[in-house]
């Protein structure tokens, strides 16, 4: 299918998959050949049927996001990054290359750093993401977010929210330890400013302040 | 993305089973390549089957090796301690490749199913033997700066671009595999293959086959073992050359030795001609530079790569002389 055929639905617009599955059952394929872009109608010719119903779907996925447990629908295609900026608007999280070239979608699953972007949501079943949006405590920024604006560790500022979160495991995992090993350690964000120095000098700073977890 | 069905597996045989019943289905381990060549269009199965909740994440080890789950993370590994204590030529080369974000949910398994990174495989509007079996090698008088020296075909040029695997080629591992006809070994050294008249093939994996684990065979180069890897910039880019050294040495003379280098070949690319030269041998600047130049006989280039037959030979003069900690 191609990604116009259901991309633009609304989520909650969507008709739940099992209402979706009766609908297919009980009207004939004919009927709903009618309603369809013409690549499903190619999909129903050639008799496939059960694809053309699976590739409808949308499978059901239990995640937590900061702090907060979401019974979503998603299609299996939607990358974790798509799905926290387009189905839960949390557009904090930034698409740069959407090829795991650049960090910026750098979110954290379990308090694992990944790249959002080359992950599926589905694959996250169960799982804890946090992003940008759920690192300050309230109106209480966390200690990486104060030593960025402190350190003027951005220009632009695309990269930021990626480069913190990256920061904050960066310290977690023990990397930081030398400015040289906070560099090696951040090498998986990119930022097209060259706000680099100061960068390092933010991260340098929280490190040596202890950085609550 | 071309939209396609998603299945759990929680067993190696549910896994091996839904591949074999699914006509176009891949497993997916940590996304990172396929998604990505998904999402170009390179690739686009029905079905992907996700493997991550397989029990093979574990790094075991027994009297005579070590042995890695085809899904632990390139991240956990690298950070194991007895991989690091036992085996570092294997963190070093793992530290050196993609991110830490990459690392974080990249598999062992997945490492060495990556496809390359040939920039006419990438784009599906150029010819590509390797993607459209028949379709010409754009590389092949094209833009071809990363690719391969050694080991080319008149199809196509182009190199595995793992690091993870020319360590464990060095280390000479054992791959072990299941499919539906029941389980095999496989050694490292043997797995990729070289592109001859069929480049659409990267190894020996047969269709519907999983990798399960790779084993390290317990040896003494811990204490002169050096990863070398030389690219356009300092972190976060894939090897333009790079040399997996491991020595054992006994004073200053060399017991054994293993040498493997990546981004020259379609495969990890053994040097066994400079492993044998350098046995019972002094490690010196001159043995070394000898090995280097050994180890260059039959090289060809294509020419924005000619740079690397001068690269390739100084790259192996310093990881040996790293390993052996002459510098
Ligand atoms: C920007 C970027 C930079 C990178 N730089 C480097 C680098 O410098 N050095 C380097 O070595 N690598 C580098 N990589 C590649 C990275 O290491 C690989 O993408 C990663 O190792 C693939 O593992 P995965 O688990 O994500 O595989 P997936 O993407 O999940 O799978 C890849 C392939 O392997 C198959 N597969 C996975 N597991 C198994 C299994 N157990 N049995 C059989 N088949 C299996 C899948 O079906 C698929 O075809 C980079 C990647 C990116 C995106
Ligand atoms: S070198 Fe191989 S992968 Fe690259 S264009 Fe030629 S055939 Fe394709
Ligand atoms: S958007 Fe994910 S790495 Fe660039
Ligand atoms: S601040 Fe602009 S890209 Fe980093």
């Amino acid at each position: 299918m191609k990604p116009e055929d259901t991309s633009n639905e609304k989520p909650h617009r969507h008709i739940k998959h099992t209402e979706r599955r009766d609908f297919l059952k009980k009207s004939s394929l004919l009927t709903a050949i009618s309603l369809a872009p013409g690549s499903l109608i190619k999909a129903a010719e050639a008799e496939l049927d059960e694809k053309f119903a699976s590739a409808l779907e949308q499978l059901p996925l239990s995640i937590e996001v900061n702090g907060k447990m979401q019974q979503v629908n998603v299609e299996p295609r939607v990358t974790l990054l798509d799905f926290l900026r387009e189905q839960l608007q949390l557009t904090g999280t930034k698409k740069g290359c959407d090829h795991g070239q650049c960090g910026a979608c750098t979110v954290h699953v379990d308090g694992k750093r990944v790249n959002s972007c080359l992950s599926l949501a589905v694959m996250h079943q169960g799982k804890k993401i946090t992003t940008i949006e759920g690192l300050a405590n309230g109106d209480e920024l966390h200690p990486m977010q104060e030593a960025f604006i402190k350190h003027d560790g951005f220009q632009c500022g695309y990269c930021t929210p990626g480069q913190i979160m990256s920061a904050v495991a960066c310290i977690n995992e023990g990397h930081a330890n030398s400015k040289d090993e906070i560099r090696e350690f951040m090498s998986g964000n990119i930022c097209r400013c060259g706000a680099y120095p100061n960068i390092v000098d933010a991260i340098a700073d929280v490190k040596n302040g202890g950085q609550k977890a | 993305m071309i939209n396609f069905q998603y299945v759990r597996a929680s067993t190696v045989k549910e896994a091996i089973g839904t591949l074999a019943k699914a006509g176009d289905g891949q497993f997916i381990a940590g996304g990172t390549n396929l998604v990505d060549l998904m999402k170009r269009g390179v690739t686009a199965p029905q079905k992907l089957i996700d493997i991550n909740n397989l029990p093979l994440k574990d790094v075991k080890s027994d009297k005579t090796s070590i042995t890695i789950g085809a899904l632990a993370l390139n991240s956990d590994v690298s950070e194991n301690e007895l991989i690091i204590k036992q085996q570092p030529l294997l963190s070093m080369a793992l530290k050196s490749g993609a991110s830490p974000q990459l690392r974080n949910m990249a598999t062992v398994g997945g490492n060495m199913m990556q496809r390359t990174r040939c920039p006419y495989f990438y784009d599906t509007a150029m010819p590509c033997n390797k993607r459209k079996p028949g379709s010409g090698c754009g590389a092949i008088g094209g833009y071809n700066r990363m690719h391969a020296i050694f080991g080319t075909s008149n199809q196509c040029i182009a190199v595995h671009p793992s690091d993870m695997c020319v360590a464990l080629t060095a280390l000479e591992a054992t791959v072990t595999v299941s499919g539906p006809k029941g389980s095999r070994k496989i050694p490292f050294g043997d797995f990729h293959k070289l592109p001859g008249q069929n480049p659409e093939k990267d190894n020996i994996l047969q269709k519907g086959e999983l990798i399960e684990s790779v084993s390290i065979p317990e040896n003494d180069f811990a204490k002169n073992s050096y990863y070398l890897k030389l690219r356009d910039r300092a972190s976060y880019a894939f090897a333009l050359v790079s040399v997996a050294a491991a020595l054992s040495l006994d004073g200053q003379t060399i017991k054994a030795c293993r040498l493997a280098m990546g981004g020259v070949a379609h495969k990890p690319w053994r040097l066994s001609e400079a492993e044998k030269f350098l046995a019972g041998k002094k490690a010196s600047a001159e043995n070394f530079e000898q090995a280097a130049k050994l180890s260059m006989a039959g090289a060809k280039s294509f020419g924005y790569n000619d740079f690397k037959l001068k690269m390739a030979p100084a790259a192996i003069v310093e990881a040996l002389s790293k390993a052996s900690g002459l510098s």
